[in-house]
């Protein structure tokens, strides 16, 4: 049984690359010290807005608001940014953290456990109409809350949820669960049955072969969906803005937009909270950084 | 950004012995959670929208009752309705193609090996984990005319004489987010573009290479061709994403009084929050899904994410 060609991709990033072509009998030291040189200013563009936050959140109000601007603070690094922050009177910063993590976890078991049998099952076994449910699942990824806000809001009305964690729990677990199906979905596919067929004959049941079988070998394909959606959760705007309307209740997406456009900002504050918003995420995406390649290449290549 | 591509799904033909092939009941219990998601939480609130846009919607979210299609009169009848297509369409436009352009010099040069090459694409992915919210309030306040570290930066390598406010007029504006849309949509686009280059086989390479085409040659004749899916994908989804972004506009042109600076989709969050016009913010959702619905189908056309092998 050959393994699938995307599911290959998903499993074995690009190892072709690993082979360093540079060295001895590769290209000019000078032509790979220019690489070098362009590779540090391009990581450079992409990372100095964030380089701004991280200074701008260590600097005091009076210098961060100061005229001319310095770029580097003269009073000192003010770590105590980093405590003082959360009672800023602005918004419930607290509570809009603890909101952001609850619908992103939430959101993110939710997807788990609905997309991981879909993902095993489709992988596996053929039905009537299966080409039509996969065809529904790539539509809708294609779909984000922000399009049809208008309809989710009055939907969460008249189920009197509206501004309800669960609101944003069920929306972000629906935009989110199609990737999350589809990436599983490679990875199981890429497991050879015979495995499935061996256990059976063992007299296992179809959920125990999914549980004991095969969940220890995607796992790779699981932590990126965990991660993917929960990072697309956790960055949501559109809906929450519209449905979370009581300041509590709002992620942190929301509520920072309460500090843009008054007379004079906590800037330092606001890139304080950014900070402690952003790593983790990056921390996370970077782990499935070689997977997002992977996993695009099954898309995007034919 | 989070966004991924969607997948080619390619259902292979197999042997398919009776065990593999279930009954729809037998199958529910697999996908009906998943059914039960997509139909409660997306296809219904879609159906829901079409249908408000046709009645007229009390404050507090009411059904007053059947208007018909008076709520698209009064949306075509709008007169900010012109300008705002014509904001959408430039923004669309320029950022997708901006960011298509230099995420193709991107991926090309990100699939040279050289050290620290990893660290480069790390650098890469952080407007991508990173909310598009906070990436383009930094964006906001770097460009303050009095305060914004940006703004003097530009005045400090003589890009301009003295700082700018330019979040305070439409055309800067609109620009400054245009700049920041493509900022964000770079590493999306980078990344499949990359995934398409590491899938050019280094045969074809090799052989170009043999035939003596030199290095120009070699990519437009050999690697652009390959490239031709994971351009499509970049650039659909890049549509779609950018036609329906909606913090970038909202934060870089919100001093902006009026709707002269606004897109569709900004324009629909104003009309539903300040307005609370909920049936005529659904009219002009429903006009936005529409052309989402256009765009999506010419993914599925050109893409063929659902062919049989």
């Amino acid at each position: 049984m050959s393994v699938s060609a995307p599911a290959k991709a998903a499993i074995q990033p690009v190892r072709q690359n690993r082979v360093r072509k540079y060295g001895p009998d590769g290209i000019s030291g000078r032509r790979l010290g220019l690489r070098i040189a362009v590779g540090v200013i391009i990581a450079l563009v992409f990372l100095t807005p964030y380089l701004i936050m991280l200074v701008g959140s260590l600097k005091t109000r009076p210098e961060i608001l100061r005229v001319p601007p310095r770029y580097f603070p003269q009073d000192g690094l003010q770590w105590g940014n980093y405590a003082s922050m959360w009672s800023t009177p602005e918004t419930p910063l607290p509570f809009n953290l603890i909101s952001t993590l609850i619908i992103s976890i939430f959101a993110t078991l939710l997807v788990l456990l609905v997309a991981t049998p879909a993902a095993y099952y489709t992988a596996r076994f053929r039905f009537p109409g299966k080409i039509a449910f996969l065809f529904l699942v790539i539509v809708t990824q294609m779909l984000q809350p922000a399009v049809l806000t208008a309809g989710l809001f009055r939907q969460m009305l008249v189920l009197d949820i509206n501004d309800t964690w669960l609101a944003m729990i069920l929306i972000n677990a629906a935009f989110n669960l199609s990737f999350a199906l589809w990436i599983m979905h490679s990875f199981f596919a890429g497991i050879p049955k015979e495995i499935d067929e061996a256990a059976q004959l063992d007299g296992a049941g179809r959920l125990k072969v999914l549980f004991t079988v095969n969940l220890p070998l995607v796992w790779p394909g699981i932590v990126t969906a965990i991660i993917f959606t929960f990072v697309s959760s956790w960055n949501e705007f559109a809906a929450s803005l519209v449905i979370m309307s009581t300041a509590e209740n709002q992620p942190l997406s929301v509520a920072l937009t309460k500090f843009i456009g008054q007379y004079a900002t906590s800037w330092q504050y606001v890139f304080g909270i950014s900070i402690v918003a952003i790593i983790p995420v990056i921390i996370l995406f970077a782990l499935i950084e070689k997977r997002l390649i992977g996993g695009l290449t099954a898309g995007a290549v034919k | 950004m989070s966004t991924l591509t969607p997948p080619v799904i390619r259902e292979r033909k197999r042997g398919g012995g009776p065990q593999n092939r279930d009954s729809l009941w037998a199958a529910l219990p697999w996908v009906g959670p998943v059914l039960l998601l997509i139909f409660g939480v997306v296809l219904f609130p879609a159906a829901y929208m079409i249908y408000s846009s046709t009645r007229r919607i009390s404050q507090a979210g009411t059904n007053v009752e059947g208007v018909g299609f008076e709520n698209f009169a009064t949306v075509f009848a709008d007169p900010n309705l012109p300008r705002v297509l014509l904001n959408t369409f430039v923004w669309v436009i320029v950022v997708v193609s901006v960011t298509v352009v230099l995420s193709l010099l991107l991926a090309n040069f990100l699939n040279k090996p050289f050290p620290g090459r990893t660290l480069v694409r790390m650098a890469v992915i952080v407007p991508w984990a990173a909310s598009v919210v906070m990436t383009t309030t930094v964006f906001y306040y770097g460009l303050d005319r009095d305060y914004g570290i940006m703004n003097s930066f530009l005045v400090d390598i003589g890009l301009l004489d003295s700082t700018y406010g330019f979040t305070k007029n439409v055309a800067t504006a609109l620009g400054a987010a245009i700049v920041v849309g493509i900022f964000v949509s770079i590493p999306f686009t980078t990344y499949t573009l990359l995934a398409g280059l590491q899938a050019v086989p280094s045969d074809a390479l090799e052989a170009a290479k043999m035939d003596g085409a030199g290095p120009v040659r070699t990519y437009f004749s050999v690697v652009l061709p390959q490239l031709r899916g994971a351009l499509a994908v970049a650039v659909l989804i890049n549509v779609i994403n950018v036609f329906n972004n909606l913090p970038i506009l909202r934060i870089m042109t919100g001093s902006i009084p009026g709707y002269s600076a606004d897109t569709l989709m900004t324009y629909i969050f104003k009309v539903l929050q300040f307005d609370r016009r909920l049936d005529i913010a659904s009219a002009l959702s429903v006009v936005n899904f529409a052309v989402v619905i256009l765009i999506v189908a010419v993914y599925v056309k050109v893409v063929k994410p659902m062919k049989e092998t």
